[in-house]
């Protein structure tokens, strides 16, 4: 079978370094692809089986179920990882790639994954995936990246207490992870409890409802609480469902404002719980009013003022064009060198001053005068 | 015989006839209408020049292909050899070339990028976008900058000091010719600048490995791999794979040197070219450069390098456009007086031949 060829001896065959002397300078995939979109030695590319709407009903942004089936390279995923998607958009001739989180519970190497996709207004890429995706066509991946991720098992039960704070699309990779535990054998009958609160915009919205209300219907020490519309995150609250939750594993994912509430939640005394795992889809927005200095970027003999957005923006404003990937600080296609100033990680906070350093362009923002070399 | 010093070669320009016979202002006019082509193609990027690379791809790989297999066909050897040799000029020219120039970067695409591509070349292609995209493609034709005048091995232009040296020049220029591979790969190496000590043996020493690293893979594959995978037809697969990279050579060299050598062509001074405006800098890669004209199949195997003209005005345009924009960069050429110059294969190439032949020899009268 075509999609088992390269797990097998053929597998170590093409990945072999005869193969690949004699496929110099080119590489073995550059040839595969041309036979079989599915034949792959090194690169992960999957084909799309199916498409399924998530929530028809709604009359906000439609979300879709992709199920894909990876090539053999794929090596499998944890619950909670995210993946890289490329997509070849029809008509403009360009390859996108945004990173979405795996829905599905984990993988094993070559096995199918699923994810689960908002179609954002200014998303090509999800609204491209959501509403013309076909089954059939083929789209390209990155290994399963990230450390959203649970590190227990059900076959290894502990009493820990987990908790999963979710909001709108975020809920994919808690998802996964609670898809995994149930699937792996998980019953509660450990005596370990799994608290999963997400917030929707609207029962209509809320996506995996019939799945959700199965589970907490079962006997298996998974409480399920869905909040809907205005409702927004308080630790009030919060404290009220898990009375302990800053000593408890928290696993919190969605958008900037939720996860801002978040943030505060699991502070005291200016300290962050260290329990608390978070993901963001979208980094943060930067505070632009107080953007000081210069950026000049050397290899084109540009500059400007600082603006105060990421350099990659400031770059593309100034006409430049940096190769980029997922503009989320994720895949470092647009790592470069900045040669002099200090930067701020908008996804850390962390700032640097250290001359002659490989920064991400995409999700790093000047702090007064910097260079860089572009 | 030693090359000539480098700081000899290059004699300082009295007059400036040719040069600058447009004000200021018309040349400003004139890279505007440069800038407005550029700037529709830009816009108009999409699907079908995707479609275009992808499939001119697809061919060079099937010809590599069928190539490689033919010779476990005997009586097949020329058709292995054409087919191999289709494959290689394809890959160095309208595939290797156009997209380390990053004429396809903007589909993100990284078997097509500009930062990850190699050609079936021993030059490695890290080291040539170095000297072509940026020394060549911004210092076209100013003598002593331009380090493809005659590649520091020829004499290829009048102000060019004579030496008795350059009397091989003929010969020289054919072993460049039969080389030419190996000669693109030395060519960053400076040699002629390392002889005349404006560049020193360590200077080099960064370039060794990347370029040893490519010679042993495209040595490995092409004259020990293939041939032993043909087990008793190993010699002639060597011979075949050998010719076919020969064939490569000859074609890449002699649509090349139509580019910027056939007569008319003109080369500019450092004072000229100074603080040039972007209109003068238009107007000087379209008077360093030569075209030649054919039929789309032509183009396609020059990599249509035949548009020679269009390509050093939009470098990282995808090449499939230039045939489309060349029409009306003539014509606004011709608004402006701006000699266009092109002609058939066999016309630059005797026009080139007889400039490498005429530089061999001492200019007649020494300008005093």
């Amino acid at each position: 079978m075509s999609t088992t060829l390269a797990s097998t001896v053929g597998g170590r065959m093409l990945r072999s370094r005869v193969v690949a002397a004699l496929a110099s300078p080119h590489g073995v995939d550059r040839y595969l692809e041309l036979v079989n979109p599915m034949w792959a030695a090194e690169e992960v590319r999957a084909r799309v089986v199916d498409v399924r709407r998530e929530n028809a009903d709604s009359d906000g942004a439609p979300v879709a179920t992709l199920t894909l089936q990876p090539t053999s390279t794929w090596r499998g995923h944890r619950a909670g990882q995210y993946v890289q998607v490329g997509v070849d958009l029809p008509d403009s001739g360009k390859r996108m790639t945004r990173c979405f989180s795996i829905s599905s519970a984990s993988s094993l190497p070559g096995e199918q994954i699923a994810l689960t996709i908002r179609a954002h207004d200014e998303g090509q890429v999800s609204k491209y995936l959501v509403s013309q995706a076909q089954p059939g066509q083929m789209v390209h991946l990155s290994q399963a990246e990230g450390e959203f991720t649970l590190h227990e098992s059900a076959a290894t039960p502990t009493n820990n207490h987990l908790l999963f704070i979710t909001g709108g699309s975020g809920i994919t990779p808690a998802m996964s992870i609670l898809r995994t535990l149930l699937r792996d054998g998980y019953d509660g009958r450990a005596g370990r409890k799994v608290t999963f609160l997400h917030y929707a915009r609207s029962a209509e919205d809320q996506i995996f409802a019939a799945e959700l209300a199965e589970i907490a219907e079962a006997d298996n020490d998974v409480t399920v609480h869905l909040r809907h519309g205005d409702h927004v995150f308080s630790d009030f609250e919060l404290r009220r469902l898990v009375p302990d939750y800053r000593d408890t594993d928290t696993w919190a994912c969605g958008p900037a404002g939720l996860m801002e509430l978040i943030h505060s939640a699991y502070t005291a005394d200016e300290v962050l719980s260290a329990r608390l795992r978070t993901e963001f889809f979208k980094p943060p927005r930067v505070a632009t009013g107080a953007a000081e200095g210069d950026v000049s970027f050397d290899r084109s003999g540009t500059g400007a003022a600082n603006t105060g957005a990421t350099l990659l923006e400031q770059a593309e404003a100034l006409g430049l064009t940096p190769e980029f990937g997922c503009r989320m600080g994720i895949c470092f296609s647009c790592t470069s060198r900045k040669t002099e100033g200090t930067v701020r990680n908008v996804l850390t906070g962390a700032e640097s001053s250290l001359p002659d350093e490989d920064i991400q362009i995409c999700v790093t923002t000047p702090v007064g005068d910097c260079a860089v070399d572009l | 015989m030693s090359i000539p010093y480098q700081d000899e070669t290059f004699e300082a320009r009295e007059v400036v006839e040719e040069v600058t016979k447009l004000s200021a202002e018309q040349l400003d006019a004139f890279g505007a209408e440069m800038d407005a082509i550029r700037q529709r193609v830009i816009a108009d990027l999409g699907q079908a020049d995707r479609d275009y690379i992808h499939n001119v791809v697809k061919a060079q790989r099937a010809f590599e292909v069928a190539g490689r297999a033919l010779f476990y066909l005997p009586p097949a050897w020329p058709l292995a050899v054409a087919s191999l040799s289709v494959s290689k000029i394809l890959d160095n020219m309208e595939i290797g070339h156009n997209v380390m120039h990053g004429q396809y970067d903007w589909m993100n695409e990284p078997g097509l990028s500009s930062r990850q591509f190699d050609w079936d070349n021993v030059c490695p292609g890290e080291q040539w976008k170095y000297s072509h995209n940026y020394i060549h493609h911004t210092f076209t034709n100013i003598l002593g900058k331009d380090r493809d005048i005659g590649y520091g091995i020829l004499r290829m232009d009048e102000d060019q000091k004579w030496h008795p040296y350059y009397l091989g020049n003929p010969v020289y220029a054919f072993l460049l010719m039969v080389f030419f591979e190996w000669g693109v790969a030395m060519h960053d190496l400076e040699v002629e600048n390392i002889v005349s000590g404006k560049r020193s043996l360590d200077d080099n020493k960064a370039l060794y490995p990347g370029l040893m690293k490519k010679i042993r893979r495209q040595a490995l594959k092409d004259y020990v791999l293939f041939p032993a995978l043909t087990g008793p037809l190993f010699p002639l697969t060597l011979a075949g794979n050998a010719t076919a990279n020969l064939i490569r050579n000859v074609w890449a060299f002699n649509i090349i040197f139509c580019g910027h050598f056939p007569a008319g062509v003109a080369t500019f001074s450092e004072e000229e070219c100074e603080d040039e405006s972007r209109g003068h800098w238009y107007y000087r890669q379209i008077l360093g450069s030569a075209n030649i004209t054919g039929g789309k199949l032509f183009h396609l195997m020059s990599g249509n390098l035949s548009h020679q003209i269009e390509h050093h005005l939009f470098p990282d345009l995808p090449a499939r456009r230039y045939p489309e924009i060349a029409g009306e960069v003539r014509e606004i050429c011709e608004r402006y007086g701006i000699a266009y110059n092109t002609g058939p294969l066999h016309k630059q190439l005797g026009s080139v031949a007889k400039k490498i032949c005429k530089m061999a020899l001492p200019p007649k009268k020494q300008a005093d």
